[in-house]
């Protein structure tokens, strides 16, 4: 049975402001398309940046990729502010209550001690390449053009601190603050860890902004989450280290969805122009090389003799999602 | 069964430094310079960025939680209040006029401030301040979403708020004066920014910006507004800390430091200051119940939260801004010379302005005794009977702007409030115009900077100022409309005066027809 409240009716006067009514017609405009669509600044600028003299301040040519509508670049996920932290806080939660039971049931001492010494020598000193992630996507969102892409990138900053910040917590779980030390040695001087320290700090220096979201988002994320979340944490399941996969159920089930983020952007960009797909496929190839150098002794470390096995499906998967995307790689 | 030894917990501090600074590394493949470009150029010295103390410690886990919890509550309100009809709660439909400014000029702002955040969260050698810095930029483009959202619901049923926090921005003269500011900062360097937009506006002027705004919305019965307010509180607190943190920092780093950071103290003071004189006639002219006056809420929030925060700088050899001797003197007249201006422009303007009424004057005159009565009164004397004679006035041309501030050239000499105070510099052969001491020095500091500036009355009147397509030789081209189309202004409902406009039309019989029965 239904019972119909009466309340006073106002007829408005019009739906949503111009530029939405512009965009999608006048009716009632969601809270991420009212959060999102051309509230950053377009063409007046005031002063030339005296850290870009050549360019203004919102500027279109930051990157070779171009487009009609930068707001084509719009995000599946709908993530305004609310609707991102909003998502992230069930996912903390749940996330939280697995340390906690691993805190109190102690079962990290339950690990085979193969496995737990795995997790710290390929999960932990992982925090690094996280925290060049953070980095890379920080630079697309302040340099980037269109709400749509930076915010997204701005969350997927965040996300990155995040997730390093899991690992710091799984070194602290496994191996309390020496683990850290250890991982941070091993990152800065041990030859297991230079290939993938050279090509995080590389992309640190990419100016392209396009460029970084290719190589970081879509090539480095696309081939070292499925390994290590996916392939390594089927490993660690398998052999009794169930615990690792609870610690890392953020950083699965986060992958699954930013991924389609990533494609999303990708796809768009692509589909625009000859010259933006042939750019795209270009960076593509490139970063799948170097990213797969620098994952090749991680994945010895992790697989051992299945290595070559688990990084030629890696990427066999990764080439199906570029062909899907309408990348020529 | 074995007692497990309990592992030793760490302490929140060593606990965060592994969530952040642990995170970083010193880069060996690619030189620091290139992976920080931005660190050096503007003449600030670090020797040690492990010095930096954290302002607050807030990892994601923390950060996604409170927020989100925040979030909920806020839209909760959000959607009763469209429910609800909530607008009808409100004063009087006048009150309307500053949180459509609110929208269309200050929440443009807040979305600067995330992405010059978001690039100071990129570009410090240091993790400390990145963090925090990141934190502040994703607050950021939650205010400005927020308040948008907040705001959303008025735009259904009144006029101006239509062009939202678009469009206007960018081209509208009045809007010049805060986008011109935020522009300032963010062309400038990271450390620069934090100085202007981290100290200056968010920590010595936050006050006199956000408590009117959201005041003047607790006391006029703006839930939506005044509930985003409540919820962005604890944000602009880690923003104030950070703002303070950033320039002690940079003091305590080297003594080369303290003249650049002075100059740039000097600069923003006085620039944050220009900016808040909108504010001013907000708290004395637009909000149909008042919270206290322009001149009360400078005493408080500048002279003495302002003073102390200084007499605190005084330890690193920080001096008061010269300017505020100037402030001392303004702070009796700006907001109704400003005020003055805007009613005999209005008619090119996205909100409606109004003369007060005797009540309002008489208030007016009990808060400004030294002024109101032997200066202002006799001018809205004069335009009410004009006006009452059916000849409202609205000055035909419009005015010649501040080359720095981008203010109109309206606010009085020093020492007498009967004259316009003009400077003038010249650069390149080139006369520029200024409407202060505090102006012309920075003019003068940085010429190049400002002879970029994009003043809308030179660009309206170059022709610059158009809807695509259109013809000035057409017969009877006028170029006041077009102008105003083009910053989406439709003149008949979203300016000139409140009396007779439709805000006030709608209003009075939304609001009858939610309480009476005929």
């Amino acid at each position: 049975m239904q019972i119909d409240l009466r309340t006073v009716s106002i007829k408005p006067l019009r739906n949503t402001f111009d530029h939405l009514a512009e965009r999608f017609g006048d009716k009632p405009a969601s809270r991420y398309q009212e959060g999102s669509y051309n509230i950053q600044q377009e063409s007046i600028f005031h002063y030339r940046p005296s850290w870009d003299a050549d360019r203004v301040l919102f500027d279109k040519k930051r990157t070779q990729i171009q487009m009609k509508d930068w707001y084509a670049l719009k995000d599946p996920r709908q993530f305004y502010y609310g609707a991102y932290t909003i998502t992230r806080a069930r996912q903390q939660d749940a996330a939280e209550s697995s340390f906690d039971m691993i805190e109190e049931r102690g079962l990290a001492d339950l690990i085979p001690a193969e496995q737990k010494q795995i997790a710290l020598d390929v999960l932990v000193p992982m925090r690094h390449a996280e925290w060049g992630g953070n980095m890379g996507n920080s630079y697309i969102s302040a340099y980037g053009y269109g709400t749509v892409i930076t915010q997204a990138c701005l969350y997927h900053a965040m996300d990155h601190l995040g997730v390093a910040q899991y690992l710091t917590r799984i070194g602290l779980v496994l191996g309390g603050p020496e683990a850290l030390d250890t991982a941070k040695a091993a990152w800065m001087d041990a030859a297991l860890w230079q290939p993938m320290r050279q090509h995080v700090e590389n992309l640190l220096v990419l100016e392209d902004w396009f460029e970084i979201f290719v190589a970081q988002n879509f090539v480095l994320e696309g081939l070292s989450y499925p390994m290590f979340y996916d392939y390594l944490d089927g490993d660690f399941s398998a052999n009794g280290a169930t615990a690792i996969s609870m610690m890392t159920r953020f950083m699965a089930e986060w992958a699954g969805e930013t991924g389609k983020w990533i494609d999303a952007q990708i796809k768009v960009a692509a589909a625009e122009s000859p010259e933006n797909k042939a750019v795209i496929s270009e960076w593509v190839q490139r970063y799948r090389g170097l990213t797969l150098a620098a994952l090749a002794p991680l994945a010895q470390r992790s697989f051992g003799d299945k290595a070559d096995e688990v990084i030629a499906e890696v990427t066999a998967e990764f080439n199906a999602r570029c062909a899907k995307l309408g990348l020529a790689v | 069964m074995d007692m497990k030894a309990t592992k030793k917990k760490l302490g929140l501090k060593e606990k965060y430094a592994h969530m952040t600074r642990g995170l970083d590394w010193e880069t060996t493949y690619q030189p620091k310079e290139k992976v920080f470009p931005q660190a050096t150029f503007e003449g600030i010295k670090v020797h040690d960025w492990d010095k930096w103390e954290d302002p607050f410690r807030l990892t994601m886990d923390s950060y996604w939680k409170y927020q989100a919890e925040k979030e909920r509550k806020l839209y909760a309100v959000l959607d009763a209040f469209a429910q609800n009809n909530g607008h009808l709660g409100i004063t009087d439909a006048r009150y309307l006029s500053a949180i459509k400014l609110f929208l269309t000029g200050i929440s443009p702002l807040e979305y600067v401030a995330h992405r010059g955040f978001a690039a100071a969260g990129r570009n410090f050698p240091g993790v400390g301040p990145r963090v925090a810095c990141l934190m502040q930029s994703i607050d950021e483009v939650r205010h400005a979403q927020t308040q948008i959202h907040a705001l959303s619901n008025y735009n259904k049923f009144y006029e101006g708020f239509h062009a939202g926090a678009s469009h206007q921005i960018e081209r509208l003269w009045y809007l010049s004066v805060p986008k011109s500011f935020f522009d300032d900062a963010f062309s400038a360097g990271p450390f620069e920014w934090m100085i202007a937009i981290g100290f200056s506006f968010e920590y010595v002027l936050t006050n006199l910006l956000f408590v009117p705004f959201m005041s003047g919305a607790a006391y006029n019965g703006d839930m939506a507004t005044v509930t985003f307010g409540f919820s962005a509180q604890s944000d602009e607190a880690r923003h104030m800390t950070l703002g303070l943190e950033c320039i002690k920092f940079m003091l305590e780093q080297d003594p080369d430091n303290l003249p650049i950071v002075q100059k740039w103290i000097d600069k923003w003071a006085w620039r944050g200051i220009r900016v808040l004189s909108l504010v001013s006639t907000m708290l004395d002219y637009m909000l149909p119940k008042r919270v206290m006056s322009w001149k009360e809420a400078w005493e408080i929030y500048f002279e003495q939260n302002g003073g102390a925060l200084f007499n605190d700088l005084a330890k690193y050899g920080i001096k008061v801004p010269e300017c505020i001797a100037q402030c001392t003197v303004d702070k009796e007249h700006q907001s109704h010379q400003l005020w003055l201006t805007l009613c005999t422009h209005s008619h090119a303007m996205g909100l409606h302005t109004w003369l007060p009424n005797a009540e309002e004057m008489d208030w007016l005159s009990a808060k400004y005794p030294n002024t109101f009565d032997k200066y202002y009164r006799p001018r809205f004397d004069q335009l009410r009977e004009l006006a009452d004679k059916g000849e409202r006035f609205y000055a035909n041309t419009l005015p010649m702007l501040c080359q720095v501030c981008q203010i109109p050239m309206l606010f009085t000499e020093p020492d007498d409030p009967t004259k316009i105070c003009y400077r003038e510099s010249e650069f390149q052969g080139e006369k520029y115009h200024t409407c202060s001491d505090g102006c012309k020095h920075i003019f003068d500091d940085e010429p190049e900077k400002y002879i970029q500036a994009w003043l809308p009355v030179h660009q309206v009147y170059m022709g610059n100022c158009w809807p695509e397509g259109t013809d000035p030789t057409a017969e009877g081209f006028n170029p006041l409309a077009k102008y105003l189309e083009w910053c989406h202004i439709d003149l008949a409902r979203d300016g000139g005066d409140y009396e007779g406009s439709s805000d006030q039309a709608n209003f009075a019989a939304w609001r009858g027809a939610a309480t009476q029965n005929t």
